[in-house]
């Protein structure tokens, strides 16, 4: 049955769905979109290296995408340079170093386009196990640091003075978001891995009475997106990431609409609180 | 009475020990001296950038100091009301969820926490959508929910009309009286923390000095530090205290009336005037038991 490619695709798309919809709830409540876009661009590097070196891709990835977090860390300690800009500076250089390394390596040929948009055919049983095997590790480590990982999101100071360790929930947030991305680049490409976090996360926002609802909700629209997209790439012919990106996109807009607003109230949440036109 | 006063430290919750902390090329606080015992509050003054939330922080650990020592019992439950929150509006959170932030709270103590506060009717409402003064109820819901050996509050009545505000410093007495913690209190407003206090704190860089509230209050460097608001306090919520000293100099008498001469021999002229020490650390103001100027 796995023989099908298609079939291959859908499977591990669903899978990395279900994992980038909670981490991507965490970019989006924490403003670190640009953060994501670093750690994916600097996937492209990975991937040449691992030519280089002749190692598996997704390790070799998740590898560069660690030590682009820690390099981070490092710099916002020292340097005199705004997060932003290390950010900007980061992701740009280590794409570029990606494309020039590719380049130099006259005898690999690759397929460009397939890591930077996404390439269905190229998803192998290897990758489904890997998808699958990392995304449940993600899933469990998150959570266990849920709590710490949560109450840091909105006060460290809070957190660690009531006797949580926020510092080092972030850093195991930071790795396993490198994870997601390793796992995702086939199916999404590197240029769209970010999209994979936040717009579900956004979509699930309007949504959802609660923060593990949001988690829950973006991960199913994640899912949804991704089979809407993948059918939608083998219809007509379109690079698998951008039709995912786009079905997640229409999910978004739908979520707009005032019908979508009142589903949280269904779920017994009521968003204004009980004195609506009050808000401060 | 303003020296530091002889307390047992067996039983106290955290202590300072001329505690500084250095960043940036300056000194933000120095030669801290404090210690919070269980069931007691203990407040710090001073006005803004006098090193307050700085001092709190020590002593939650979050900052270590840079000289002195900053001790905590182990085990301590602590709750605490930091200065600033903001909650993103990506988030959605109720207050039920809020109370649950750092540790699981069961639904009785949801209640509780939420009826003590005089907020039970906003359990599901989103955290965002609150007014100031509920949204300070609310964090102090969840920090007392944690049933805290220390509840550290820093300026937990800003945002709060002032009818508000006597109601949630006699609620913060009344988690005191409930749940038995140590207090640790952040205000810079004057009026109804001193009232509502065991021990206060005066800060301005250092210890100006510190001592019970009405001691403190009458003590140079408190007036020095805060002017003319350092009398009205003592006007309206000491009415034993048999006059204060206004801002111009003149004199009001505990009946109200102003005159411009404090003479030594009118009424019970009971309260002592104390010079303001820098030296030794500034751990207290000593008496200096001349006249004021």
């Amino acid at each position: 049955m796995l023989d099908d490619f298609f079939l291959r695709a859908l499977i591990a798309g669903v899978g990395v769905a279900l994992v980038a919809g909670p981490l991507g709830c965490f970019v989006v409540w924490r403003r670190l979109a640009y953060f994501g876009d670093t750690l994916s661009h600097a996937a492209l590097l990975g991937v040449a290296l691992a030519f280089l070196m002749q190692v598996n891709i997704t390790l070799s990835v998740f590898a560069v995408s660690v030590m682009v977090s820690l390099a981070l860390l490092g710099l916002q300690r020292r340097a005199s340079l705004s997060s932003d800009a290390l950010l900007g500076l980061l992701a740009h250089s280590s794409l570029a170093l990606g494309l020039v390394a590719l380049a130099f390596m006259s005898w690999v040929r690759i397929d460009l386009m397939g890591f930077l948009f996404g390439d269905i055919l190229a998803v192998s049983k290897f990758d489904i196990l890997a998808v699958y095997v990392g995304g449940a590790a993600v899933l469990a480590v998150l959570v266990m640091i849920w709590t710490p990982l949560f109450a840091a999101t909105i006060s460290r100071e809070l957190a660690e003075a009531e006797g949580l360790r926020p510092d080092r929930a972030n850093l195991i947030f930071m790795i396993l978001l490198a994870t997601v991305i390793a796992i995702s680049m086939k199916i999404v490409g590197v240029l769209l891995i970010t999209a994979m976090l936040i717009i579900p996360a956004a979509t699930a926002r309007r949504l959802s009475g609660g923060p593990e609802q949001m988690a829950v909700i973006a991960a199913l629209v994640g899912a949804i997106a991704v089979v809407g997209g993948l059918f939608a790439s083998l219809e007509w012919d379109t690079p698998s990431g951008p039709s995912i990106v786009v079905a997640a996109l229409v999910l978004f807009l739908a979520s707009l609409s005032p019908v979508a607003g009142w589903l949280p109230r269904l779920f017994g949440r009521d968003e204004k609180g009980s004195r609506p036109g009050e808000a401060n | 009475m303003l020296t530091t006063p002889s307390r047992p430290t067996g039983e106290d919750l955290v202590r300072l020990t001329s505690a500084g902390v250095f960043r940036d090329g300056r000194w933000l606080v120095r030669g801290v001296d404090l210690a919070v015992r269980r069931g007691e509050i203990v407040t710090l003054i001073g006005p803004n950038g006098s090193g307050k939330s700085t001092t709190a922080k020590t002593a939650l650990g979050l900052i270590a100091p840079s000289e002195g020592r900053a001790e905590r019992c182990p085990g301590l439950a602590v709750g605490y009301v930091p200065q600033k929150l903001s909650i993103d509006w990506t988030l959605p959170l109720t207050v039920e969820r809020f109370l649950s932030l750092t540790g699981r709270i069961s639904s009785r103590e949801t209640d509780r926490a939420l009826e003590a506060t005089g907020i039970p009717h906003l359990r599901r409402a989103e955290m965002r959508n609150l007014s100031g003064g509920e949204f300070q109820r609310a964090l102090l819901a969840r920090a007392m929910a944690r049933k805290p050996d220390l509840l550290v509050l820093d300026e937990p009545v800003q945002g709060v009309d002032f009818s508000g505000e006597v109601a949630l410093y006699d609620l913060i007495r009344r988690i005191r009286d409930d749940i038995g913690c140590g207090i640790l209190l952040i205000s810079h407003d004057l009026h109804v923390v001193m009232a509502a206090t065991d021990h206060v704190v005066c800060l301005n860089g250092h210890v100006c000095c510190q001592g019970a509230p009405t001691a403190v209050a009458s003590s140079e460097a408190y007036k020095q530090l805060f002017g003319a608001r350092a009398d009205a306090t003592l006007a309206v919520y000491e009415h034993n205290h048999d006059h204060t000293h206004l801002a111009d100099g003149r004199v009001m008498h505990a009946d109200g009336s102003i005159t411009t001469h404090c003479h030594p021999d009118d009424g019970h002229h009971h309260h002592d005037h104390h010079g303001h020490d820098h030296g030794a650390g500034g751990a207290a103001a000593s008496p200096a038991g001349g006249r004021h100027a």
